[in-house]
């Protein structure tokens, strides 16, 4: 059975996107962690690219992978975290979090079993071409939109303010 | 598999010439630099490799090559070496949207002389530029040295503030033409005038961003050898050192294009459709002239270069978040002021 270039795409995109998103939680190095989370984004930018969304890809590259990551790794560089000065966590501490996360994969689970996916044809939607995506948010949208706006000015001047009571 | 084998191969093979162009036009940009800071401080400059010593750049390629190769003890081996390289492939990576002419007809097939024509083309030079950080911080942070992490802390620190006029200074652009395809800007300016006479600030707050986005005189404070030893690379050697100084010189080169595309008409030039040529011709010619326009931007890089002395790094800071920041603001307010009224008059 032949497949076609989007599936290879697909497959592949996939299997970095899985190994990467290991790679976050198993590195010892939180550098090595940031660096996987980082791709990660990039396939998830590749699966919207797939979907005809590519307005939402590149922002998502510009906002996760160019600003928030490089604030992280900006962080954790400066901090030079390592494996030796990181205190020990208590081994209940370890039984309490693969519990509560198992239990959460458990709820996943279970809604999204049920639950009805219409699948989106890739390539067929137009939804994320950015002309539409634009004419939505501004009309059909415009007040949760403007609301969000709101609350991003109010989040900058608070940390303006955050910085400057330093000084 | 139902693959359109021609497209794939055509693709190839543009990419490739891209990229074969930005390296040797990377590489003569050095021996550019050499010789307008020669002429500038009256020197003679190189000129013992060939004639003129245009075989320069290659010498200094092979003594790159071929010089030891060290990696310090106390550094982290693998982020050492992903440093530099994502430098170069996040510098080789913008090429992929800027046209580089118009289409070519070849037996039949038209080709578009630009490898990806996205609808969100200018976004995607956002992202390519946010990402062109990261070379620089995990080469400084890997190297282990005091003077390397300071560099790139400086450096990042300056591409993002820089980012942000930049930013706002495309956006005043982006009001005014209404696309964000930049094969699309460049023929609204071939039928109209171009951009930068309707944007002469957004221009130069995009110029002075680009200086420091590139990390070139007079924001080349991540180099500062006087108070920093040499900068980020300061632990690298042989080809290492190599990328990280050639991914500079492929940005400029990036930089140039892109401006000459977004402002100054692209692959266009006066009277280029009244002069009844071939197309394929007009095309070549309008390759040639987009190439002209770089080489221009080129040399002011390199005249400003050795003109202007280094800033101080709070004077660097004050000007991108006092200065540009606001400026590139209010022209985005009167340029959208000027397209409600047009769209409503």
């Amino acid at each position: 059975m032949g497949m076609s270039l989007q599936q290879i795409v697909f497959g592949v995109l996939s299997i970095i996107a899985i190994i990467s998103a290991l790679g976050v939680i198993l590195s010892k190095n939180p550098v090595t962690s940031v660096l996987c989370l980082i791709v990660t984004f990039f396939t998830i930018a590749g699966h919207y690219i797939m979907l005809n969304a590519q307005f939402l890809a590149v922002v998502h590259i510009i906002v996760y992978a160019g600003a928030i990551m490089v604030l992280f790794l900006f962080v954790i560089m400066l901090m030079n975290l390592n494996a030796e000065i990181e205190p020990q966590k208590r081994n209940w501490l370890k039984y309490a979090g693969a519990i509560s996360g198992g239990a959460l994969l458990l709820v996943l689970l279970g809604a999204l079993r049920e639950a009805d996916v219409t699948p989106i044809q890739p390539g067929s939607a137009d939804i994320g071409l950015i002309s539409n995506l634009g004419k939505t948010l501004f009309n059909q949208y415009v007040v949760p939109f403007e609301v969000s706006s709101i609350l991003f000015l109010s989040a900058m001047v608070g940390a303006v303010i955050i910085g400057k009571r330093e000084s | 598999m139902n693959i359109d084998w021609f497209f794939i191969l055509e693709k190839i093979v543009l990419i490739s010439g891209v990229l074969v162009i930005s390296l040797v036009v990377a590489m003569y940009s050095t021996w550019g630099e050499r010789k307008v800071a020669s002429i500038i401080q009256d020197r003679i400059g190189p000129n013992r490799a060939g004639f003129m010593g245009l075989l320069q750049p290659l010498a200094d390629g092979g003594k790159l090559f071929f010089k030891e190769e060290i990696i310090p003890g106390s550094s982290n081996r693998f982020l050492f070496i992903l440093g530099p390289s994502l430098a170069m492939i996040v510098a080789c990576m913008t090429s992929a949207v800027i046209p580089w002419g118009d289409t070519l007809t070849i037996a039949g097939h038209s080709i578009s002389l630009q490898i990806a024509d996205i609808n969100i083309g200018i976004l995607y030079i956002f992202g390519v530029v946010s990402l062109g950080v990261y070379g620089i911080m995990l080469g400084g942070w890997a190297s282990n040295n005091k003077y390397s992490l300071l560099a790139s802390v400086r450096a990042a620190s300056q591409i993002i503030s820089y980012e942000l006029a930049m930013g706002l200074s495309l956006i005043a652009l982006l009001m005014m033409t209404g696309t964000l395809s930049i094969k699309e800007i460049v023929e609204q300016q071939r039928h109209g005038g171009w951009n930068v006479l309707y944007q002469p600030l957004g221009f130069v707050i995009f110029l002075v961003c680009s200086f420091a986005e590139c990390n070139r005189t007079p924001f080349d404070l991540s180099e500062a050898e006087s108070e920093l030893n040499g900068g980020y690379h300061l632990e690298y050697s042989s080809m290492k050192l190599g990328f990280y100084l050639f991914a500079e010189y492929i940005n400029m080169f990036i930089s140039s294009a892109l401006m000459s595309s977004l402002y100054f008409g692209g692959y266009s030039f006066p009277f280029m459709d009244s002069l009844g040529l071939a197309p394929n011709l007009v095309t070549i010619l309008g390759t040639a002239a987009l190439f002209i326009k770089i080489i221009c931007f080129l040399f002011f890089f390199m005249w400003v270069r050795w003109t202007i002395p280094r800033f101080r790094y709070d004077q660097l800071m004050r000007l991108g978040w006092n200065y540009m920041i606001p400026l590139a603001l209010a022209n985005m307010l009167v340029t959208g002021a000027i397209v409600l009224y047009r769209s409503t008059h």
